[in-house]
């Protein structure tokens, strides 16, 4: 049960040459499993998570495959995907309640979504509401239009729309980024009680921002410049991470205790590498303060510890 | 050196202006020499609203801000190209700063144009290298580039150089990492600390708590353009007193620490006309009869100041 991806290598055609953007991605989620996904922007957060559900051009398939719930997924077929999308893989995209049509009232706008999938508005409409107890939104947002909401609202009215089918997998991707912390807090908080209602099985919860992830994710992967990192559990990564850019990564984060005049943090010099044309190797190579020769072939995603796979070869000999 | 005194924005909104909304009310702080002082507030709040007065942007409706006596309202033509040589600002989005078509340094071009037309032209550049080095860049890998071929941390210092290459005191900084990769994040930051030592002032603008805990000493809480608390960041952090304060600092996702399950009142929706009583009333968990008047601020130890009812009676 659960998520299985394999090898996925997802390329951006553009004039210049391929953008490559998601390189041999290989991990798993079991059922039940939040898992955030981590990393600078630009590192192929949002091209892993669009992959999964709605792999459209520019996007390309190079290669790999998905398994959800042991079936594989045909992610190349837009036209096949259409069968799993919603139903079974949902996905809130980033800048999703920016996206919604300010002049469509929320209800009417629900009410047309799921036409599009072909489910009945009044028979998932007690659900629907229940739902919205469940995020504490009033019934009557359905009158609503999007402006009337605050962004926390809209974004957990979005969480409910693309859960009401009870997808086996939702891909969240960024959405507390632009939340104030005391609706970061509520929306990432419903995203857990969604998950233990069994509103969706498992969740890849997509963010820039580590310490949410520390809230609120059981495992959390770490994405550099296309490649995977590292995944382990959260607690790992946090407090014992293997690879040296999840260990500068983590570091460079200024905690709440933590003052200049006390205690100066440091960032990590220089910058990913442009993906149209990545160096070979380990792409953090050029960053990395103890990169050595072997660094220049691609470095295995090894599983040094029960659940915990790094891709590092200072750390390929302890798998 | 900056003084604000009771300071009031109404910007008039709705058709022919016939509504009033009060995105700031009465606020009054100083930022003394030498001192990051860091505006906190959710998306909303006042805080870019504060920014653009003390940067003479927009008008201030009542109350008054003084740089070292100068009254910045008043402030006009040669006076006013004066202050700009003291204080400037730098924003968040640092693409939105930069015409595409030009090259990025062209922004070092335009200061050498307005304000030291004087200086030869080799003098200037020795004088922007040596700036640009000051904010941590490589000045052969940045200068003669196009925007889009510089990273947002790098677009970022440009940012802050053009204002350091005027000699400033004041620099009000908006936002200016919330763009930023974690990684570059910190950088700025330990150069704005740094810059700091050398004799700025700075008014750091955040929503970031973090942020504004490692880089100041003293932080305002604004909550819908009112100070609801402020004092020492060590204070304000480890003994909040204002139940908006408090909410906040429990909502913060900390690496040392999980969230408490007290749930956090989120905001209903943007603020509108001038409300009379506590601004924080319809969300406060403590609200009682008196909140129906407006706190004023109040010294609850020294230089720790919380505008709220409660706070200011007695611990039963
Ligand atoms: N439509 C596109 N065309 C070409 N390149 C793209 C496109 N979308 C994203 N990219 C590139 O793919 C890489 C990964 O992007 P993305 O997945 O959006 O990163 P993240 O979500 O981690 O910020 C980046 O280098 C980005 O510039
Ligand atoms: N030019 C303007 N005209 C009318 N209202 C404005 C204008 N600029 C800001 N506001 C309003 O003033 C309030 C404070 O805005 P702002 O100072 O930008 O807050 P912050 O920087 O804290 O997000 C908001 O309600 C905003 O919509
Ligand atoms: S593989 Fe080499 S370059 Fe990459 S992280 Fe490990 S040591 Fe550094
Ligand atoms: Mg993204
Ligand atoms: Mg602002």
């Amino acid at each position: 049960m659960g998520l299985q991806v394999e090898n996925l290598t997802i390329y951006y055609q553009t004039l210049s040459g391929d953008v490559r953007a998601l390189e041999n991605a290989t991990f798993s989620l079991e059922g039940g499993e939040i898992m955030g996904l981590a990393g600078e922007s630009g590192c192929g957060k949002t091209t892993l998570g669009h992959s999964l559900i709605f792999l459209a051009p520019p996007m390309k398939y190079v290669g790999g495959r998905v398994l959800l719930d042991g079936e594989e997924l045909p992610i190349q077929d837009m036209e096949k995907m259409n069968e799993f999308r919603f139903r079974d893989i949902s996905i809130i995209p980033q800048y999703a309640m920016n996206a919604l049509n300010p002049i469509r009232k929320i209800g009417r706008m629900t009410e047309e979504l799921l036409q599009a999938k072909k489910v009945d508005f009044k028979a998932v409409l007690p659900e629907l509401k229940r739902r919205l107890d469940l995020v504490k939104l009033p019934h009557d947002v359905l009158d609503l239009y999007p402006i009337e909401l605050s962004g926390g609202m809209k974004q957990r009215m979005v969480m409910v729309v693309s859960t009401l089918l009870d997808p086996s997998l939702l891909i969240a991707d960024e959405i507390t980024s632009a939340l104030d912390v005391a609706s970061q807090k509520a929306v990432a908080e419903m995203l857990v009680e969604f998950r233990d209602q069994d509103c969706c099985k498992s969740a890849i919860v997509i963010t820039h921002d580590i310490s949410i992830l520390y809230q609120i994710a059981d495992s959390i992967m770490i994405m550099y410049a296309g490649q995977v990192a590292e995944k382990a559990s959260t607690r790992t990564i946090i407090h014992s991470p293997r690879h040296p850019y999840t260990k500068l990564l983590i570091s460079s984060l200024p905690e709440i205790g933590v003052k200049y005049s006390e205690r100066q943090l440091t960032g990590i010099p220089g910058k990913p590498p442009l993906l149209l044309d990545p160096p070979p190797g380990c792409r953090f190579r050029d960053r990395c303060p103890i990169a050595f020769d072997k660094c220049l072939e691609v470095p295995p995603f090894v599983e040094i510890e029960k659940g915990h796979f790094v891709a590092c070869w200072k750390e390929a000999g302890n798998a | 050196m900056l003084k604000l005194d009771k300071v009031t924005k109404i910007y008039r909104v709705g058709t022919f202006g016939g509504k009033e909304l009060h995105a700031v009310s009465e606020v009054s702080f100083e930022v003394r020499d030498r001192e990051v002082v860091s505006l906190i507030g959710e998306s909303g709040s006042g805080k870019s609203t504060i920014g653009k007065m003390i940067l003479h942007l927009v008008s201030i409706s009542d109350g008054s801000i003084l740089l070292d006596d100068l009254d910045v309202a008043a402030l006009k033509g040669e006076a006013l190209k004066e202050y700009y040589r003291k204080v400037q600002g730098v924003f968040q989005d640092p693409f939105s700063s930069y015409n595409p078509i030009f090259k990025a340094d062209r922004i070092f071009q335009t200061i050498h144009d307005e304000f030291y037309p004087d200086v030869s032209a080799g003098e200037w550049s020795a004088k922007v290298e040596r700036t640009l080095k000051d904010v941590g860049l490589n000045p052969e890998h940045v200068l003669d580039k196009f925007p889009h071929q510089l990273s947002g941390g790098q677009l970022q210092r440009f940012l802050i150089a053009r204002a350091l290459l005027l000699d400033i005191k004041f620099l009000v900084a908006d936002e200016i990492i919330s763009m930023l990769d974690a990684s570059t994040r910190i950088d700025v930051l330990n150069l704005l600390a740094g810059l700091k030592e050398l004799g700025l002032s700075i008014l750091f603008i955040t929503h970031d708590l973090s942020l504004a805990n490692y880089i100041s000493e003293r932080a305002v809480i604004l909550y819908r353009g009112c100070v609801a608390e402020m004092g020492a960041t060590e204070k304000i952090f480890t003994n909040p007193r204002h139940p908006y304060t408090q909410m906040l600092i429990a909502s913060v996702p900390r690496l040392d620490r999980k969230w408490e399950a007290q749930a956090s009142v989120e905001s209903k929706c943007a603020p509108t006309g001038y409300a009379s009583g506590c601004v924080y009333y319809d969300r406060c968990p403590l609200a009682f009869g008196k909140c129906k008047r407006r706190p004023i601020p109040l010294e609850i130890e020294p230089g720790h100041f919380v505008a709220c009812w409660k706070a200011a009676e007695p611990p039963v």
